[in-house]
């Protein structure tokens, strides 16, 4: 098997082999295994990793009618798993070739509505076959074995001598004396463990610098657009009625914390209605205009339910009353809806006043109140 | 070394000098001997960890057939694809080309919505495999390093299910993503901070899809694989536990060899894994984000629901309280940091404990290898009922405007069934559960002592009537049975113990004749029923004739 190279400086010294393996051929000599059948080298090899097979139940007799049987079922298995990924194919490839398209179309009943659940239940009816098939060969053909394994613990001596090779390469350097050694380590580990974290620093950002959670594109004068980009006269919507609007700066509509509803609140909701302190004046006629953002978790608040003047947001199914100042009157929310000043410019259409007055969406650490 | 061709025991076949020589290289034959003879105990409930590594497989299949076509871009598009009703419309990339992968990649819906699939049974196959771990004491020493490898895995599976399901950008995602944001600012002191951190700006600004891709293509993926391996070496080192029976002690393990048995269904098992997934990838529509639309920021879609596994956190953002704490100067600590974060930091890091909190309180430092039946520790078992049941009212809240809406209650009544439910309801089962436990347990000994009912009734001379019960073993002079219960399962019907002939075999028509069947069995069965009737119940060791077989529960 192996032919010496005997080139000076090729056989690496004139050393002698050590024992050479890792079992133990020095009990079993390779005439001894070579007489030995296949199945006790099995159980020999089993015997020496801890595995002791205590009782064979042998599968069904080799010509038997039962295993004929069993043959027949398992081979139909596996011929039927691979019918299915056939199947898979065909339609994969087929789809547009020989078969009807398989990209969507409008309406459904076509192949393309057909195609994916094709694709599904030929691969999964094939995957499916093939596991069932090899359950089957285990459970049906193969003789079943008890075996018991041996649990170790850890042992002693490995113990031991870890430790010694562990404490004495610590001890040989001299590190538990060389009390200027270990503190400079400990210095320069300190460096450069921050060294290497600190790039990670240009995902800071300051989240105060222009106030970016308080502020949003409202103010003085930008008018009210719906979400087509048309503004808003008052008298445009029926009482009762909500409306999201935007404001008119580009990609308003778009902006995460500026949708607002403008709602026209009925002769009996205006009667009871109940602002909240300072913002009395922030409603124009019988409209006025909440954000959108819900207070809780930022979701967009939608459903109005105009008979008991309450908005709920869908996420959390917090609920805020517009005649109250949108006051969360119940769930998770606790503040309420900030709310937008209003105004009508020249020409006759919503402006606000100002921006919010405060913070819009969820609360945070140094929300200032007001 | 050298041999000749006539060496005793040299391969004459090609495979076997092809694998000779490639033992010379890599002296393989002894480690992989030690693997194929591995025992592995056999027990359905062994296969549920088996399944979650499964349903990982086919994640990291079909999730990289994903990243051949998916752009992570926040970049503002028009739609131009062949699903008509969004044509034209304004969009991010992502959300353009998830579009694409559904209707203008060849297969490529089959793909999404097998991965989709295939996460949301990952991450039931965990919580499953952990409640068998938690019931049987699977967990105690020396395990305590493979819980809390599996805990961090479960975390980061639901790390992983919520940064894949940001990845589309549509309608629901954004709301998801929105109220991501939300948590993170409601973090005290610091989630301004976070949250700039983490977005790079305001919500949403143009980087969050970018990073959450990363971090769920490479990040998450690469610490799951890496705690798997070791998860997996760990449990190869300490090798399975196994439930009582005979012959199974503290220092063995009773079962089927890797190869070819073990192997054999082991490997049957992940096609049937992968099998289901795909079939249920193709017939069950998923996450069908063309309904959603793109994410915009003042829309929202009622009902808008996250995945199960998310849910215990949205039920619990429902049912708390508003109870912002304003602290002097302006400082608020929001309402939402609770039942988003401390909740689950709580309760994961109770879960994570848990082996070393029960350690604590039963004073029980020993080694186990054996299982627990959960009726024998009632009060793990009751705990665990009591988890169970927190968790389950959790989820629930999570649909209750969907139950609210299909059972005509009101919402606000939803919600106060759920909040006194979480205080109320876990005792409850805690109580429940121990009784059952307890029932369970006497029940056993019970049928220990006096032997299964048969069913037959006697008439004794003076007129009364008795069952006849079959004693389990000997018996003492009062006809009192004298086993000892020993964790393993009593057998409690006459069929169990032999009483009836095994059914014939065949599906639809017999395969066997009755008469053969009926003399194998005398031959067979006569003497091991007996014999195993009278070991079931001892302590297994072969020393006592404990006979090691197959399980049979
Ligand atoms: C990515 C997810 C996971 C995968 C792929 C996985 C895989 C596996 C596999 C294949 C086994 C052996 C079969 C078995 O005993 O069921 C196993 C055992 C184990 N797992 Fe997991 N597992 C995962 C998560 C978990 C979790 C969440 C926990 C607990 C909190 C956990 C704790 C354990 C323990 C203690 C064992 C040893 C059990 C024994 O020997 O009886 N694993 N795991
Ligand atoms: S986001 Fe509105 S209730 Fe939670």
């Amino acid at each position: 098997m192996t032919t010496h190279d005997t080139r000076p400086g090729s056989t690496g010294g004139a050393d002698t082999a050590g024992p050479l393996h890792g079992g133990p051929d020095d009990e079993y000599t390779p005439e001894q295994l070579a007489a030995m059948p296949r199945e006790d080298l099995d159980r020999l090899g089993a015997r020496y990793d801890g595995v002791e097979v205590l009782h064979v139940e042998p599968g069904p007799e080799p010509g038997s009618a039962l295993e004929r049987r069993y043959v027949r079922q398992i081979g139909a298995v596996f011929a039927l798993a691979g019918l299915a990924a056939f199947g898979f194919v065909v339609v994969y490839l087929g789809s547009g070739w020989f078969l009807p398209d398989w990209e969507w179309t409008i309406d459904s009943g076509t192949w393309s509505t057909l195609f994916t659940p094709l694709l599904g239940a030929l691969m999964g009816l094939s995957l499916i076959l093939v596991g069932l098939g090899m359950v089957l060969y285990a459970r049906k053909l193969l003789p079943h074995e008890t075996a018991v394994q041996d649990k170790h613990d850890g042992s002693h001596f490995d113990r031991v001598t870890t430790g010694a090779t562990l404490v004495g390469g610590l001890h040989n350097s001299g590190l538990a004396r060389r009390k200027l050694i270990t503190r400079s380590l400990a210095f320069m580990g300190g460096g450069l463990g921050l060294m290497l974290l600190l790039p990670l620093g240009g995902m800071i950002k300051n989240p105060n610098t222009g106030n970016p959670l308080g502020r949003t594109s409202w103010a003085e004068g930008v008018r009210l657009l719906r979400d087509d980009g048309t503004p808003i006269r008052p008298g445009d919507q029926v009482a009762g009625s909500l409306e999201t609007v935007f404001p008119a700066v580009p990609g308003g509509n778009r902006q995460a914390d500026a949708a607002t509803m403008l709602i026209r609140l009925r002769p009996e909701q205006v009667a009871e209605s109940d602002p909240r302190a300072g913002q009395a004046d922030f409603g124009y006629g019988d409209y006025v205009a909440y954000s959108k953002i819900c207070t809780h978790a930022g979701c967009p608040v939608s459903l109005y339910e105009q008979e008991t003047s309450r908005i709920l947001c869908p996420c959390h199914q917090s609920q805020f009353d517009v005649t109250q100042g949108a006051k969360p009157v119940f769930g998770p929310a606790t503040r309420s809806l900030p709310q937008l000043p209003l105004a009508v410019d020249d020409e006759g259409y919503f402006v606000a006043r100002s921006d919010y007055i405060e913070a819009v969406g969820p609360t945070y650490w140094n929300r200032e109140r007001i | 070394m050298a041999r000749t061709a006539t060496a005793p025991g040299a391969p004459t076949t090609r495979l076997g000098k092809a694998a000779h020589e490639i033992d010379d290289r890599l002296i393989v034959a002894g480690p992989l001997r030690r693997t194929l003879n591995k025992v592995f105990p056999d027990h359905w409930s062994f296969l549920l960890g088996e399944i979650a590594m499964y349903a990982f497989i086919v994640l990291l299949l079909s999730g990289t057939y994903l990243t051949f076509f998916f752009d992570p871009s926040m970049r503002e598009v028009t739609y131009e694809g062949s699903y008509a009703p969004l044509r034209g419309v304004e969009m991010s990339a992502a959300y353009d080309s998830a579009l694409d992968l559904s209707f203008d990649v060849r297969g490529g819906l089959f793909m999404r919505q097998v991965h989709h699939w295939a996460a949301l049974l990952f991450v039931a196959a965990i919580i499953v495999h952990l409640l068998r771990i938690f019931f049987t004491g699977a967990f105690r020493r020396p395990r305590e390093t493979n819980w809390l490898i599996g805990v961090t895995l479960m975390v980061l599976a639901l790390l992983e299910g919520a940064t894949g399901y940001t990845l589309p950008d549509d309608l629901l995602s954004g709301t998801g993503l929105r109220i991501i944001s939300a948590i993170i600012l409601a973090i005290p002191v610091l989630g301004t901070w976070a949250h700039f951190a983490v977005f790079g700006g305001d919500f949403p600004g143009e980087l969050i899809i970018g990073r959450f891709y990363i971090v769920h293509v490479l990040l998450i993926p690469a610490i799951l694989l890496a705690l798997i391996a070791v998860h997996l070496l760990i449990l190869v080192k300490q090798k399975h536990t196994q439930f009582p029976g005979p012959g199974r002690t503290e220092h063995n393990v009773v079962g089927n060899r890797l190869f070819p048995t073990f192997a054999a269904k082991a490997g049957g098992l992940f096609f049937i894994v992968f099998g289901v997934i795909a079939a249920l990838g193709g017939l069950v529509q998923i996450n069908p984000i063309w309904l959603w639309g793109p994410y915009n920021p003042a829309q929202v879609s009622a009902a808008s629901q996250p995945d199960w596994y998310i849910m215990f956190l949205d039920g619990s953002t429902r049912l708390f309280p508003a109870w912002d704490i304003n602290l002097p100067g302006n400082y608020t600590i929001p309402a939402l940091f609770w039942p988003t974060l401390v909740l689950p930091g709580i309760l994961f890091t109770l879960l994570a404990l848990y082996p070393m909190i029960e350690r604590k309180l039963t004073g029980d430092t020993a080694s186990h290898h054996l299982l627990q039946r959960p009726r024998d520790v009632p009060v793990r078992t009751s705990l665990g009922a009591m988890a169970l049941t927190f968790y389950l009212l959790l989820i629930i809240s999570g649909g209750n405007d969907v139950l609210a809406d299909k059972f005509s209650i009101s919402l606000n009544a939803m919600t106060w069934v759920g909040r006194l439910g979480l205080i109320v309801l876990p005792p409850l089962a805690y109580a429940f559960t121990y009784r059952v436990c307890l029932g369970l347990q006497k029940h056993d000994r019970e049928v220990l002592e006096h032997g299964i009912e048969t069913g037959v009734i006697r008439r004794l001379p003076h007129g009364e009537f008795i069952e006849v019960h079959q004693p389990l073993g000997p018996v003492d002079e009062h006809g009192h049975g004298q086993l000892a219960y020993g964790g393993a399962p009593v057998p409690k019907r006459m069929n169990q113990i032999g009483g009836a002939r095994r059914a014939i075999r065949g599906f639809f028509t017999p395969i066997e004749e009755p008469a053969q069947v009926e003399l194998e069995q005398q031959r067979e069965e006569r003497g091991v029923a007996s014999a195993e009737a009278r070991e079931l119940t001892g302590s297994g060791r072969p020393s006592e004739g404990g006979k090691p077989q197959e399980p049979r529960d």
